[in-house]
């Protein structure tokens, strides 16, 4: 048997070989950014054995907005230490995208090894009002809409649709909480029923708060490792098989917010349904959204959807897809999943999507 | 880990004044808002995308020529703030609606001033109560908001 | 309809609040210029010391924990000579804005110099801060006035050439 697993997306098998991130929380405030990741780039390093020297590559995820201060992702390198200088890329994005930049330089085969990091915060500004800025500035932005407001969008038509009840709202709620109890990470974990979060009062019809994702100031790191040197440094590497990326356009009234088909399309180009998958860690922020992803998705019943509580449980930004590749990895490294798909968003109402298709042999 | 008496923090505004140029189509859409109508553009199959874009959508493809739409439309789907936020376009509690106007294919956000959440459903008919000809500027709040048509619920 | 002319600009203004959180090392630098004091920051790893340090050692990223009192004193390594006038300027052209190297410290920083003619300002002089009045101190690099010639002979290239 090969020891590694056939690929659908590119020619080199690379591997996420370690994995850390900070606690998730609602307000970090004694540390900035620098000091936040600083001990989650140690630790990514530090439990596999190795130094920034052992990675070709350095790529991140981020946005300035955020912290309202302009290159805080340059200030962030300092976390790493990139003297003598180092080869560095960064994404506007969740750290998702800088993991994917990072797989398609390890692709071309000039390097082996590289570090993806990636750190928000929802503490220092208002974050309705900063999303509302990644909304179309003629139309939309001038309106201020909230994130929670545009996805009530979503599950209101959602509901119209006939596809899912506010019941199954509460449910995917209660189910990512309660496993988010066993998830050391998780901000917000609680055992309660459907019918008990049916009472909450809605935040914005029709979602109660339940539904609604923590705000979380966060940030995580993963090491990517290609080919034999996956094995140097992890026993059981959880091989990227599938990767895709696909958006969708940004007016949203153009857009069948029931469905998700830049989630559909990257899926199929990741292969997601080429074989059976254990655990799918999706990047949900809101309840309903889960469901059209597992829809988009085509998976079954028999996946185990977001054992570590999802989005809900807590939702760093631009860290909170990473995050989800970090977990599935996790899932794979422990014999728990053989084949994983980890999923990461964008933008309003699930605007962009990423699917990572984890495995492990 | 340092006390937390001891972290500075200080108070931090960002200000952007913009002045976007609008182009051709937003600024066709802007001028027909400023004078007291709504337009939409024509995209692939003559499909009428509104608001405009330079390019449709979907297929990526050039749009062509402005259609005037409406006033009235249909709300496709719709959420009810309770609390607005200080930035959201109306102070009391009101709906944010994407409403497809008369003769478009696809949906504009804006909000909606009804009596309640009860007094709101998608399908609705609504129609755009527009600011006075002397406060228009050529801006999407130039349509103060929706309401629902034929008069209150 | 209107005769006006059609809409060919939008105004988009926007305006964000945030608390900004300085972090536990910049809040040791700023405690310290509160109290008159530059804060030094040493790297455990390579044991550069660090004004005005994030936290990180930009060479190692390792936490700079080891807290070191600076002095007073310092060498420009570099300056220019700003004769143009922008919105906003406080201070009257010309002036010498340089790059001050403390002594003790591994990392140059930004700094005003003044109390002399601006063409006489050179690489290797040496500086002292001047800080505002005791009551005006605060957590702010506004507490150091600026820095003036302290007499003392020029430094040797050979001192601050690797902080250029």
């Amino acid at each position: 048997m090969s020891r590694f697993p056939e690929l659908t997306s590119g020619s080199r098998p690379v591997g996420v070989v370690s994995f850390a991130q900070y606690d998730n929380v609602r307000r970090e405030g004694a540390h900035n950014e620098v000091e936040m990741l600083m001990p989650v780039v140690a630790e990514v390093f530090g439990s596999i054995g190795i130094t920034k020297d052992d990675v070709g590559f350095i790529c991140s995820g981020s946005t300035d907005y955020l912290v309202g201060g302009p290159f805080s992702f340059v200030t962030a390198l300092d976390a790493v230490g990139v003297w003598p200088p180092r080869a560095e890329s960064h994404v506007e994005m969740d750290g998702a995208w800088a993991l994917y930049e990072a797989w398609v330089l390890l692709q071309e085969g000039e390097i082996d090894a590289a570090l993806v990091y990636c750190f928000g915060r929802s503490s220092p500004g208002d974050l309705s009002e900063i999303l509302a800025l990644q909304l179309d500035p003629y139309y939309l932005a001038p309106l201020w809409p909230d994130p929670t407001s545009l996805a009530a969008l979503q599950a209101q038509a959602l509901i119209d649709s006939g596809k899912a009840t506010e019941a199954d709202f509460a449910a995917v709620a209660s189910r990512s909480r309660r496993a988010a109890l066993s998830n050391p990470k998780a901000q917000v974990a609680y055992d309660r029923t459907t019918e008990e979060l049916l009472a909450e009062d809605y935040e914005v019809t029709p979602l109660r708060r339940h539904a609604l994702p923590p705000l979380t100031d966060g940030a995580a790191a993963v090491v990517l490792a290609a080919g034999e040197k996956a094995y140097e440094w992890c026993e059981r590497p959880a091989f990227i098989t599938g990767i895709d990326h696909r958006i969708e356009t940004h007016s949203i009234g153009a857009r069948d917010l029931t469905v998700s088909p830049s989630t559909t399309l990257a899926g199929e180009k990741a292969g997601v349904g080429h074989k059976g998958v254990d655990v799918a860690e999706l990047h949900a922020p809101y309840a309903h959204q889960e469901l059209i992803l597992a829809e988009a998705l085509a998976l079954d019943e028999g996946v185990s959807r977001n054992p570590s509580g999802g989005a809900l449980a807590a939702n760093p930004m631009m860290s909170a897809g990473l995050i989800r590749i970090g977990e599935s990895a996790k899932a794979i490294w422990s014999g728990q999943a053989g084949r994983a798909v980890a999923h990461a968003t964008s933008g309003p109402c699930l605007q962009q999507n990423l699917v990572c298709v984890l495995e492990g042999v | 880990m340092a006390d937390q008496a001891e972290i500075y923090t200080a108070d931090h505004v960002l200000e952007y004044p913009y002045l976007r140029s609008v182009g051709p189509v937003v600024g066709a859409f802007l001028t027909g808002l400023r004078d007291g109508k709504v337009l939409g553009t024509k995209g692939t199959g003559g499909r009428v995308i509104v608001p405009p874009t330079e390019y449709d959508p979907e297929t990526g493809e050039e749009t062509a020529g402005m259609v005037e739409v409406g006033p009235e439309g249909t709300v496709t789907t719709w959420t009810w703030v309770a609390r607005p936020r200080p930035k959201h376009p109306l102070p009391e509690p009101f709906a944010w609606v994407l409403v497809r106007f008369d003769g478009a294919d696809t949906s504009f956000l804006h909000v909606l001033k009804a009596s309640g959440p009860e007094a709101v459903a998608s399908g609705m008919r609504v129609r755009p109560e527009f600011r006075t000809e002397g406060e228009r500027v050529g801006h999407v709040k130039d349509i103060s908001h929706f309401v629902a048509a034929g008069g209150a619920p | 309809m209107s005769e006006r002319e059609p809409v060919t600009m939008m105004a988009a203004p926007i305006h964000l609040d945030y608390v900004f959180t300085a972090g536990v090392a910049q809040s040791k630098n700023l405690h310290g210029l509160e109290e008159g004091k530059f804060i030094g920051q040493r790297c455990p790893k390579c044991k550069k010391v660090y004004t005005l340090s994030r936290g990180s050692c930009p060479t190692d990223g390792v936490p700079t924990d080891e807290i070191v009192e600076l002095p007073n004193t310092g060498t420009v390594t570099t300056y220019c000579v700003v004769n143009v006038p922008f919105a906003g300027q406080s201070i009257e052209i010309p002036y010498i804005c340089a790059q001050i190297l403390l002594d003790g410290a591994n990392l140059s920083f930004m700094g005003l110099i003044q109390e002399m003619p601006t063409d006489e300002v050179r690489m290797g002089m040496r500086v002292e801060a001047v800080w505002v009045e005791p009551d005006e101190l605060g957590p702010t690099m506004a507490s150091v006035k600026y820095f003036r010639p302290n007499g003392e002979p020029d430094a040797d290239y050979e001192t601050y050439k690797e902080y250029l």
